[in-house]
């Protein structure tokens, strides 16, 4: 079976470590919260200047001034830090996120992404996103293996205008695990119940399948 | 206004020469941290031709948006502008021309404006659409873009309270693009929610120094919030 959203959201919180900081992009990604280990701290940044976010506020506790990059209604966690967004782009861009999750329409062999932009259709511009691939060195991108209509977003070439070239080196979607290295797709982790077969039928680019794939924890 | 103190009396004071054709910069993340009154009224004096480097333009009937209706904006530099019907049908038309830019990037161009650097390298858009036309650099093994500045003729910020000589305290995320906007206008124009005497404001505490302040403004907030989302308890 593939992964449902919230079992895609918990195998990349098994990514996490103590003591990271870590932008969750719209989507799938912000499920994450939802799955850090018990014990682990981790601090979520969220790139409209807010290290440090904590749940959704309650009916009392709305306020207007403090928004998610999502433009949501969050709050503070403990030991939180507000600043403006050159200061926040500065943390993302120097490098200073120790794990970035984002979504995508389509991830090519060559560790390309594309994001943000779907010519004559969707035009809403990329945000950060282009910040975030270029500035991280540990990313991971989460999304649908295929289309609804059985297209793989796993290409040999991205087709979408890109939004970072060779910045990706992890796939999570929901029928695999997938790293990206020397110009191919390496098959690590296939979801539960779900066959190597099924994952090659949905993986246009060049994929390398190990003698052994085990079955993700979820 | 006399020596220091920035505060002008009207947002017609606030606006005063802002002319057709002009560049204006706004702070604000969506509609958290956006001057309200003085978007408001750049609407009322109907000046047209202008472009607008911004996050984001607002939505249908608030903030940005409102200079859509009217075609006040020609052209805008934001990095997402996914939230208005009216700019989609102004983009899609090609009334209203769009430069897309990094968030990162737009921020860092204002800052740079504000700071006296004319242009930077990034490695933000390297191998994208962002990349068409710039001058590519490698350096130390990695390609970078060349980015410019951008300054304003104006300077539309949002702040949390000011003492009367303009030193500024942002609040929570409304803080966002503000500061720099304020230092990239030829002349900044900032509503506050509260003005206070100078002395009565921490100096360890200000976020923007008054040197960058030409104009000082209450408002009355609105502080519509576009995405309401509550946990149950």
């Amino acid at each position: 079976m593939a992964l449902t959203r919230e079992q895609l959201a918990q195998r990349v919180a098994q990514e996490l470590q103590d003591g990271y900081y870590v932008n969750l992009g719209i989507g799938i990604p912000t499920l994450v919260a939802n799955y850090v280990p018990e014990g682990m701290e981790v601090m979520l940044q969220s790139e409209n200047g807010l290290l440090g976010m904590g749940q959704f506020p309650t009916e009392d506790e709305i306020d207007a001034d403090l928004i998610n990059a999502g433009k949501q209604t969050v709050t503070m966690a403990t030991g939180a830090s507000l600043f403006d967004s050159a200061t926040s782009f500065a943390m993302i861009r120097g490098g200073h996120v120790d794990l970035t999750v984002l979504g995508a329409f389509e991830v090519d062999v060559n560790g390309n992404i594309a994001s943000y932009m779907i010519p004559g259709k969707l035009i809403k511009g990329m945000g950060g996103a282009m910040d975030l691939v270029a500035g991280a060195d540990n990313i991971i991108v989460t999304m649908t293996h295929a289309s609804k209509h059985g297209v793989s977003k796993l290409l040999s070439n991205c087709t979408l205008p890109l939004t970072g070239k060779g910045c990706i080196k992890k796939v999570i979607t929901d029928l695999a695990y997938i790293e990206i290295k020397d110009g191919k797709f390496h098959l690590i982790e296939r979801a539960p119940g779900v066959s190597v077969e099924e994952i090659i039928a949905l993986t246009a680019g060049e994929l390398v399948i190990p003698d052994n794939v085990p079955e993700m924890a979820v | 206004m006399s020596g220091f103190d920035k505060v002008v009396a009207s947002y017609e004071e606030a606006m005063a020469g802002l002319e057709d054709n002009m560049t204006v910069i706004a702070g604000g993340f969506g509609l958290c941290g956006i001057p309200e009154g003085l978007i408001a009224q750049i609407e009322k004096m109907g000046t047209k031709g202008l472009t607008v480097a911004s996050n984001n333009c607002g939505v249908d009937n608030f903030g940005l948006g409102l200079l859509l209706p009217k075609r006040q904006i020609k052209k805008i530099i934001a990095s997402y502008v996914g939230e208005n019907a009216e700019f989609e049908r102004q983009m899609m038309s090609g009334e209203l021309e769009v430069q897309l830019t990094p968030q990162g990037t737009l921020a860092e161009q204002m800052r740079a404006g504000g700071a006296g650097i004319p242009a930077f390298f990034t490695a933000t858009g390297v191998g994208t659409p962002v990349a068409e036309g710039k001058e590519e650099r490698n350096i130390n093994g990695r390609d970078y873009i060349l980015e410019e500045a951008i300054t304003g003729d104006f300077a539309i910020v949002k702040a949390w309270k000011a003492d009367r000589y303009g030193n500024l305290v942002f609040r929570h995320t409304a803080r966002n693009f503000n500061p720099m906007a304020a230092t990239a206008g030829k002349i900044t124009v900032v509503e506050v929610e509260e003005i206070v005497e100078p002395g009565e404001l921490d100096p360890n505490e200000i976020h923007t120094p008054g040197i960058y302040v030409n104009r000082l403004i209450k408002g009355n907030f609105e502080k519509r919030i576009e995405q309401r989302t509550v946990r149950s308890v």
